[in-house]
């Protein structure tokens, strides 16, 4: 098998895993670098993200108000000094951007712009029109070009870490052009692969988001945490599932039932903000949880708004005015028309909870190194965690930058702390069994199940028992069924047996990879008897510290079900509170 | 929800088991209101999952999707069923060479994407601590059309100069050259030059305007190529005739 | 799983001549760029009336009446049409070559396009009152 040496592995070039590369590059340690994707660069999903990300730069802001926001927004689930890290790190990383010509938006001064975001208490979301993700990712990706340490491995899909005696090595990758199987010989590994939402059957992820990166660290070994908080976002749209940024509701648009009422008042919410002048941190400028829940009561009450594709509410920006919608949402009145038929300018848009963001992810401490030697991660896949129980809007693409960073800081730091004797036979045996279990996938003869129709299944399962609303009851059923179709993935067979380009291969191992992650999201759900930000139990509608103030992980199972643990969350000094999203909130 | 019967005719390659590429029909129900590529989709998951292509955000955003539909290069998530009342024809993206059906090679388009310096190289180095480069609104005008390009090639199936002569950088590479040369903190057009400024830079284009045309962002990549003959001009003249103006 | 490379990028042929047929973009493309060879060919004519001017009033009279053939007129009314085409599509272009920002917005394309249709028409006009036509 050809090797490829490197002294850092990077899976995954969306905006964590360039970010990682850049700064390794720039590092002046003279490293090799692989860059490592199953798509190319432009591809990631980074290019999705609309809103933008927060920083703090205004002079009544402070890091202080980040840091609470963010705390409180994850109810309380956050480790508060990983928060105070990212807050700290934030507006340098956002600045760094700007110095690569990132073209944020400006004040007519020049200096940058922000936007109100949900669930913050101050105006700090740095935003590129509509498309934030979009100008971060072809940011940090062009700036790549100018390094040629920086060697890229584009459409490679990773298949199995190589761990040995306690460290990871490197792993094994199908160059998806050929079919051959590659090992990337690396010390040093950073896991920026993205998250799971496409276990989900409405979901805004793209088709790429399938959890291989999550489920290469857990196969290895390494937990999963707080796999069970799943954030809807309130605002995708019916027929597609792709956003609608946050932002709409950030520039002042509003949430009506199908009634014409501002229904989010009557769920803690209110009082209601006069119409075009939003007042941060409540009625739709609360956190993405608060709001796709108050949906599903309003859904239960009979008050949705019926479209052909199910359920819906009206997002209702007529009043912002043509101009301000061209000017800074030209992206979110492009596809309401092309894919919902509606002009937002003119009407109100249908929209409704879909999957957005997995908080849990690989676990990481504040370096973002996982607890297997050489691993790092950082991104949606890994989760430190800043996120806790509930993702505020715009944490996400700084969170990729500050911790991309972070990740590429301490692989360089481990690199230089002494490399470990390599058991290259050891290695080369580890190699070939990842080879073996491709060859024996394409050797399967007699298979019963199709793709997508376990695809489906998995689908299904998860959006009726593991979705915004869950109970004891419907999660046993989950996990039931989840490993009654894990069971079944072993009786899968390739419709497509070539080697070149093979997409059903692809997705057979993505299905995999979605199976294991949605084993977590269910047990540790099961597990959680609490409901706590984007996890909420219809039979435990409380919040219990005394008991859950602690991070889930679950551990690989293999044949068995995933095994949960628990680790305390860090608090250093804010206390769990109330989450108050009233306009009476200081 | 009203759906219909939609006739796929889908170009279909796959090296180990042809010796070119040949036509495959799919037949498919399909609601109306969908995309070309949720036919695709449909008919990988229920008839035919050997079928391969590229795709990802299904909000024209990633760039993935790009094929011909109808002799046209167009994103196969922004292509809606309903604008193809006739059997549809699907092709890999012209101009690039088929890996496996409708997927293409596209290491010459990363490769010139390179080429161009693609990166902010500052007119005036500033440490972070000196805070952000000011940049008014009409600043940020004057290049903001051309940072939108999702590199979907689109304009490269379209042109016939890249079409005839592959060495042709391409609309797509020149456009985003010419976006950090208008970018106002940029000091880099000099660097720029020597690729775009060359024989297979901007000067093999004809301003046919393909490219233009079918862009699904409208980054109108043919005005930068026009704008960068322009200014190249200039500049030449400058260097030659008033040699005393060097910087 | 395989161990040789069976990768065979397949490169479509794009016919050298008949290319442009596969689209009407393309035909549209190629009709503006063959009004050149009218011009060039008109250019040869003015060439040749100067030439005969310099040879002498009895050469330009008899270069005066070959212009009278139907043949020369058919050929004049056709580079005409050939040449309005090219300074019409050459003109409604410009705006994409020379955008002219004005604060946040750009000034209209029509501006930009009318300015030169305005020139042409004073040069034209100029030209025609020289030639003694007012």
């Amino acid at each position: 098998m050809e090797t490829i040496q490197a002294d850092v592995a990077i899976i995954g070039a969306g905006g964590a895993g360039l970010r990682a590369a850049i700064a390794l590059a720039a590092s002046g340690a003279e490293l090799k670098i692989a860059l490592v994707s199953k798509v190319y660069p432009m591809r990631s999903h980074t290019c999705a993200a609309e809103g933008g990300a927060a920083g703090v730069i205004k002079a009544d802001d402070s890091l202080d108000h980040h840091f609470n926001d963010t705390v409180g927004g994850g109810d309380w689930l956050c480790d508060q000094d990983a928060v105070d890290y990212l807050v700290q790190e934030a507006p340098r990383e956002l600045l760094q951007l700007e110095h690569w010509g990132c073209p944020w938006s400006r004040e007519p001064d020049g200096s940058v712009a922000v936007r109100p975001f949900g669930g913050m208490k101050k105006q700090r979301t740095w935003f590129a029109a509509d498309k934030s993700g979009f100008h971060i990712l072809h940011t940090l990706f062009q700036t790549s070009l100018r390094y040629p340490t920086i060697e890229r491995f584009d459409e490679y899909y990773a298949t199995d870490l190589i761990v040995d005696d306690g460290r990871c090595w490197g792993f094994t990758a199908i160059e998806m052009r050929s079919g051959r199987m590659r090992r990337f010989e690396a010390p040093a590994v950073i896991i920026a692969g993205g998250g799971a939402g496409r276990m989900f059957p409405f979901t805004t992820n793209g088709a790429i988001k399938t959890g291989d990166g999550m489920a290469l660290a857990y196969r290895a070994g390494v937990p999963l945490k707080d796999m069970e908080f799943v954030q809807y976002h309130p605002t995708g749209l019916p027929s597609t599932g792709t956003l609608l940024t946050e932002a709409c509701r950030g520039e002042g648009g509003v949430l009506l039932n199908r009634h014409g009422r501002r229904f989010l008042q009557d769920y803690g919410m209110g009082p209601e903000t006069p119409l075009g002048k939003p007042v941060l941190k409540t009625m739709e400028l609360g956190p993405r949880d608060r709001v796709s829940q108050a949906f599903w009561h309003e859904q239960k009450k009979g008050n949705a708004v019926s479209t052909q594709w199910g359920d819906a509410m009206l997002l209702d920006m007529r009043h912002l005015g043509e101009k301000k919608i061209d000017e800074r949402l030209p992206l979110v009145r492009d596809m309401s028309i092309s894919y919902m038929g509606v002009d937002p300018v003119k009407d109100p848009v249908p929209v409704r909870p879909v999957v957005h963001y997995m908080m849990g992810g690989i676990h990481t401490d504040i370096r973002a190194a996982t607890p297997l030697a050489g691993l790092y991660a950082a991104g949606e896949c890994a989760c430190v965690s800043i996120n806790g129980a509930n993702r505020l809007g715009s944490n996400s693409l700084t969170e990729l930058l500050v911790f991309g960073r972070r990740a590429a800081l301490s692989a360089v730091e481990y690199l230089f702390a002494g490399r470990a004797a390599r058991n290259e036979t050891a290695l080369e045996a580890l190699a070939e069994a990842a080879q073996e279990r491709i060859r024996a996938l394409f050797q399967r003869t007699g298979g019963t199940e199709s793709v997508a129709g376990l695809r489906k299944e998995m689908m299904q399962t998860m959006e009726q028992h593991a979705g915004i609303y869950r109970s004891g009851e419907g999660l046993a059923e989950a996990c039931t069924r989840l490993a009654g179709l894990r069971r079944r993935y072993a009786g899968i067979e390739l419709h497509d047996k070539t080697n070149v380009y093979n997409t059903d291969l692809i997705q057979v191992l993505e299905l995999g990879s979605m199976l294991d992650c949605a084993e977590a999201v269910a047990a540790s759900a099961a597990a959680r008897r609490e409901s706590r930000g984007a996890h909420q139990r219809l039979d435990f509608a409380e919040r219990d510290d005394a008991n859950f103030l602690r991070h889930s992980l679950a551990y690989y199972g293999a044949a068995d079900a995933p095994r949960i643990g628990y680790l305390d969350v860090v608090i250093t000094r804010s206390q769990p509170g109330v989450r108050d999203y009233s306009g009476n909130h200081e | 929800m009203s759906e219909r019967r939609v006739e796929l005719e889908v170009l279909r390659y796959n090296p180990e088991t042809d010796r070119e590429p040949r036509f495959q029909r799919y037949s498919i129900r399909c609601p109306e209101e969908w995309v070309v590529l949720d036919a695709l989709n449909h008919v990988k998951e229920t008839a035919d999952p050997t079928l391969s292509y590229r795709w990802s955000c299904h909000m024209a955003v990633c760039g993935s999707c790009g094929m011909m539909i109808d002799g046209e290069p167009k994103l196969a998530c922004k292509s809606f069923l309903r604008d193809y009342p006739g059997v549809i024809r699907i092709e890999p993206l012209a101009h690039f060479p088929i890996e496996r059906d409708l997927v293409t090679v596209i290491d010459d388009f990363m490769a010139k994407l390179a080429r161009v310096k693609p990166y902010l190289i500052p007119k005036q180095e500033r440490a972070l601590g000196e805070g952000e480069y000011r940049q008014t609104p009409a600043e940020l005008k004057k290049f903001k059309q051309y940072t939108l390009c999702i590199n979907c090639m689109l304009c490269y199936a379209a042109c016939p100069e890249y079409g005839l002569i592959p060495k042709f950088i391409g609309p797509a590479a020149i456009s985003l050259a010419h976006r950090y040369n208008q970018d106002s903190r940029d000091g880099g057009r000099r660097e720029r030059e020597e690729e775009i400024a060359a024989a297979e830079g901007v000067w093999e284009c004809s301003f046919a305007g393909a490219c233009s045309e079918v862009c699904p962002e409208h980054v109108d990549p043919a005005s930068a190529l026009q704008q960068v003959k322009i200014a190249s001009t200039v500049d030449w003249y400058k260097e030659h005739l008033m040699p005393w103006l060097k910087k | 799983m395989a161990e040789e490379v069976s990768r065979r990028p397949y490169q479509r042929e794009v016919p050298r001549v008949r290319w442009f047929l596969r689209h009407p973009r393309y035909v549209r493309y190629m009709f503006r760029e063959v009004t050149c060879l009218f011009i060039g060919a008109y250019t040869l004519v003015l060439v040749a009336g100067l030439g005969a001017l310099s040879q002498g009033p009895a050469a330009y009279q008899g270069f005066l009446e070959s212009l009278a053939s139907p043949a020369s007129i058919l050929f004049h009314v056709l580079a005409l049409g050939f040449a309005a085409y090219h300074s019409v599509t050459w003109f409604n272009l410009t705006p994409k070559a020379l955008p002219l920002q004005v604060g946040e917005g750009f000034v209209p394309d029509g501006v930009i396009a009318g300015a030169h249709y305005a020139g042409w028409g004073l040069l034209s006009l100029a030209l025609l009152a020289l030639a003694g036509a007012f």
